[in-house]
């Protein structure tokens, strides 16, 4: 799933409602080099849909998804 | 959404600037409850952005934004709603962009159009929102820009003003027939409806919140939890903000280590926390209301389980609050 040699960064959104995880991913993919994988551990289920919706129009590509009870989970490739 | 692809229309790149001041009415409300909605959980600015191509900067303003709520230059509308300097605000945040995040563009646009809204969209507010917020004639708007002076983008030739629009008043009816045109079969919410700063319950429920803590002020969890359940304020000095369903105690419980909190120990019911300085006195007030509201309102005595912020936790036995003891006046909001 993740590239070789490329350390997971994390992202902890849990607790917080939309648009907020949206936001606080936003800003720490600002902060990562492309390529990065960037974990997103949330709990609002807006989440589902609002962060791969905000990848789809930065270009950045959700190679994971994963929903139990109410643990949400986001592994995004970052674009250039 | 129009304004922007009229503009696309013109082959000019956009990118949108979506704003979260603390008080929008989707995103929160919708994660929160446990309602079945038959509209997807969608943020509507994402959505708009998918389907017009662009990309969406959403930006936390909500601290920055207290002044505007707290000390509106140009007033309040209907209720605690200070739409014209919000809207002065927003477009100097959206400017700001350009220096602080390094966003190279050359105007801004809105989706303004002139008479759309009693307060903030009249003729005699256009000029003071381009002046205000620092944009002057760099502000162009696509729906109304006929109604008003040429714009520097009409001006310079990198908007045709020909293909703008003279849109104005209330009626709708022409966004319509133009969304039809370019082919969008849903769209958000027309403006005004978005935020909770316009709605009469809410505001009362901002100004108690003022009132209880003599000072005009609050915190995001503050404004957050105006949004969540019911707030009952038996005496002066505390209310109580009881779930309504499922999803509002979840929420409410992540509150729990902020607040005293009471559940009702031998049947199923809400979460309540109480915000101010309860007496012990109070708290078993507070426990009757709560009983109120859980599926042992019939009983004649029940356990509520007190929690404090440190987590100790003591059992106490109640009466339910019989209906007619329960003050209409109480009730935060109405």
């Amino acid at each position: 799933m993740s590239a070789p040699n490329q350390p997971l960064k994390i992202v902890d959104v849990r607790g917080l409602l939309c648009p907020l995880p949206v936001i606080r991913m936003q800003e720490r993919v600002k902060q990562l080099t492309p390529g990065t994988i960037l974990k997103v551990l949330a709990t609002d289920p807006g989440s589902l849909e609002d962060i791969p919706a905000w990848c789809r129009v930065h270009g950045h590509t959700v190679l994971e998804t994963r929903h139990e009870n109410h643990d949400i989970q986001l592994v995004i490739r970052v674009s250039g | 959404m129009l304004a922007a692809r009229v503009v696309q229309e013109q082959g000019i790149h956009v990118e949108g600037v979506n704003f979260f001041t603390g008080f929008c009415v989707e995103g929160h409300t919708h994660a929160i409850r446990d309602r079945k909605h038959k509209k997807p959980k969608r943020n509507n600015a994402l959505w708009v952005a998918e389907q017009l191509g662009i990309k969406l900067h959403v930006i936390d303003i909500s601290e920055d934004y207290k002044d505007v709520v707290l000390h509106p230059r140009h007033g309040y509308g209907q209720n605690l709603n200070p739409c014209l300097d919000c809207k002065i605000f927003m477009v100097g945040k959206t400017l700001e962009l350009g220096l602080i995040d390094d966003l190279d563009f050359d105007f801004v646009l809105t989706g303004e159009v002139i008479g759309q809204r009693p307060k903030s969209q009249r003729r005699e507010t256009m000029p003071i929102i381009a002046k205000e917020s620092g944009a002057n004639d760099r502000l162009l708007r696509p729906l109304c820009a006929l109604n008003l002076p040429p714009t520097l983008p009409e001006r310079e030739g990198w908007v045709n003003r020909d293909q703008l629009f003279g849109f104005h008043g209330r009626s709708r009816k022409p966004q319509m027939e133009l969304a039809e045109k370019f082919g969008f079969s849903d769209y958000a919410q027309p403006a005004g409806g978005c935020c909770f700063l316009t709605d009469e319950t809410y505001s009362n429920k901002l100004r108690d919140l003022w009132e209880a803590r003599d000072s005009r002020d609050y915190q995001l969890d503050d404004i957050m939890l105006l949004k969540i359940g019911r707030h009952i304020r038996p005496r002066p000095h505390f209310k109580l903000i009881i779930g309504r369903e499922e999803g509002e105690n979840r929420f409410l419980a992540g509150y729990r280590n902020q607040f005293t909190h009471l559940a009702v120990t031998d049947y199923p019911g809400p979460l309540a926390l109480l915000d101010g300085n309860p007496t012990t006195t109070d708290i078993e007030l507070a426990a009757r209301i709560l009983a109120r509201y859980s599926q042992g309102r019939a009983a004649d005595k029940l356990l509520v389980t007190v929690a404090s912020v440190t987590g100790l936790t003591r059992d106490i036995e109640v009466t339910p609050m019989a209906p007619n003891e329960l003050e209409p006046s109480w009730h935060v909001g109405s």
